[in-house]
């Protein structure tokens, strides 16, 4: 359909149009701002195969939740653009020489996938079954044939959690805390102390 | 009429069909909201035995549109250091993203623009991106109150949004779809049937789980549209007027816009998910013999009160509750409403497969 051949060249432009410009940016924040509008254009992509289901996700967690926080440590950074450019042409050879190597390889890798790996054998992406729903397909995969992985999954996300914690959680002494309960439950008896004051005298710690 | 119909399914016609629906939802939520911010503003009156707006129109009924003419024709002025295009940008999404979201709403019986089955999941994802309208403004405008409300809101949202997160799965696993139109569809026959119960008599046990979900539901809303008491991004007394310190005039209109269409947009969901969106209270098989316009009417009008009703209670919230002070809104989030939340999903997760069986 040609509508949908549009909005395919629309958003695949924008998403390469947008990476790019993550990368070429000058100003971080605008790199961030470029991110978003690249990870919302892929799922307006996995929306165009009918993987509606991937789409939001995208869409709720990396843009809705993890840019956020980049953004949030992005905008805090105080980022000098003189000393970032500074020896741009001494890295110039080094990483030129780096970067074709990975182009080449990775030139290399994705035309033998294409002609002779798995690629090759399947015909398009396969969206999910007419009758049932994208959710229901991705949950009855994952929770079965791929059970453990999921789980295994679960447990690096939940290791990489408590690190994060221990490696962050201090315990100084004489940090003075709030206990909510305590100061709910304090009255006119617990907060207050009646003093008789004599005339003249002053209260006289 | 074979070829009329044919005409509105396919190119130009489903073109201008969509077009026009998607125009009358605009216009009539934008007509709504001008008479719903007076109605917030005349709640906040009569709480504080003030007269509020009384002069323009009758019982000042025109002063969302006095207002709309003044935002319209003053000056936009740009901070000399501000990032002109992220400042002119930032309010702009607040408005598209509002407005966009109520395309997956469903106002009465077939009436809805997209009736996608990933609806609730779509209106998440758009209500999450909601935050960068404010982010953007807050940084844009190079100044100091401003970032400090745009790092606020930030990490005021994305906290409870896990927590909407969780209440939206409980209601999910209650109606087993992700399409609000069926999510609704089940709730028929009577207010017992409405999923703050748990969604019918057979699920009445889970009432003691939803009706607390409903309450964190319709708390963290009140969160996730920065109104009062957790109006921290924009707490006049210690940060001016938060992210909108700088912006003025039309900008300043479409964040209000776009803040007011979220919060009408909460109290729709807050309907849909937990009260039966347009289901009347009452059992209503009278319906099978009236006209279908007549009926998508009749759903109409029940759905609008519900959400008029729920908007007056956010507009009691912002008269009667004092403002959250910073770490006991983060306690509130993240010690209380999701451990909560947490365990309502587990809960009626059991109670899914327990009971019915795994479907």
């Amino acid at each position: 359909m040609a509508l949908q051949a549009i909005a395919f060249y629309l958003m695949a432009t924008v998403t390469v149009a947008a990476a790019l410009a993550v990368v070429l940016a000058r100003n971080p924040v605008h790199s961030v701002l470029f991110l978003i509008a690249a990870f919302f254009s892929a799922a307006g992509l996995f929306v165009l195969l009918g993987a509606e289901f991937l789409a939001m996700l995208l869409v709720v967690v990396y843009v809705g939740a993890v840019a956020v926080l980049f953004l949030f440590v992005v905008m805090m950074l105080d980022v000098d653009f003189a000393a970032l450019r500074q020896g741009f042409a001494q890295y110039l050879p080094i990483g030129g020489v780096v970067a074709g190597i990975l182009t080449i390889e990775m030139v290399m890798v994705a035309t033998i996938i294409a002609t002779k790996g798995a690629a090759s054998r399947v015909t398009g992406p396969q969206a999910s079954l007419p009758d049932v729903s994208n959710a229901e397909t991705i949950g009855r995969v994952l929770y079965t044939d791929y059970v453990y992985f999921f789980q295994a999954a679960g447990l690096v996300l939940l290791v990489a959690m408590i690190g994060a914690i221990v490696l962050t959680l201090r315990h100084k002494p004489g940090v003075k805390r709030q206990n909510i309960a305590r100061q709910t439950a304090r009255g006119p008896k617990s907060g207050m102390t009646i003093v008789d004051i004599q005339p003249g005298a002053g209260e006289g710690e | 009429m074979p070829a009329t119909q044919d005409f509105w399914a396919h190119g130009l016609g489903w073109f201008l069909l969509h077009l026009g629906q998607i125009l009358a939802v605009t216009v009539w939520l934008l007509l709504s909201l001008a008479f719903l911010l007076w109605g917030d503003r005349k709640v906040w009156a009569g709480v504080q035995m003030r007269k509020g707006p009384n002069v323009v129109g009758p019982f000042g009924l025109f002063q969302s549109f006095a207002d709309f003419l003044k935002f319209l024709l003053k000056e936009i002025v740009i901070p000399a250091g501000a990032d002109k295009t992220v400042f002119l940008l930032a309010p702009l999404l607040t408005f598209i993203l509002a407005f966009a979201a109520w395309a997956v709403v469903p106002l009465a019986p077939g009436w809805v623009i997209a009736d996608v089955n990933v609806a609730i999941l779509y209106i998440f994802a758009i209500s999450s991106l909601g935050v960068y309208g404010i982010i953007m403004g807050g940084w844009a405008s190079n100044s100091k109150y401003p970032f400090l409300g745009g790092l606020r809101s930030a990490a005021q949202m994305v906290s409870y949004e896990v927590s909407i997160g969780f209440v939206i799965i409980t209601v999910i696993l209650l109606a087993g779809t992700m399409n609000l139109q069926q999510i609704i569809e089940q709730q028929a026959g009577g207010f017992w049937n409405w999923n703050f119960l748990g969604g019918g008599l057979k699920n009445l046990p889970m009432a003691v789980v939803m009706v607390p979900m409903t309450v964190i539901f319709f708390i963290s809303a009140l969160a996730e549209t920065n109104r009062p008491p957790f109006d921290l991004p924009e707490a006049e007394s210690e940060l001016v007027a938060g992210y909108q310190v700088e912006y003025s005039s039309t900008p300043y209109l479409l964040f209000m816009i776009g803040e007011y269409a979220n919060i009408v947009l909460m109290c729709a969901l807050i309907t849909i998910l937990f009260f039966g969106g347009w289901q009347a209270p009452f059992p209503t098989p009278f319906l099978d013999s009236w006209p279908a316009t007549a009926a998508s009417f009749f759903g109409f009008f029940w759905f609008f009160l519900k959400t008029i009703f729920f908007f007056f209670m956010f507009a009691m919230v912002k008269a009667i509750v004092p403002r959250y002070r910073y770490d006991q809104l983060m306690r509130l989030g993240w010690k209380i409403f999701l451990p909560t939340s947490l365990v309502a999903v587990v809960l009626v997760a059991g109670w899914r497969v327990f009971t019915r069986g795994a479907i």
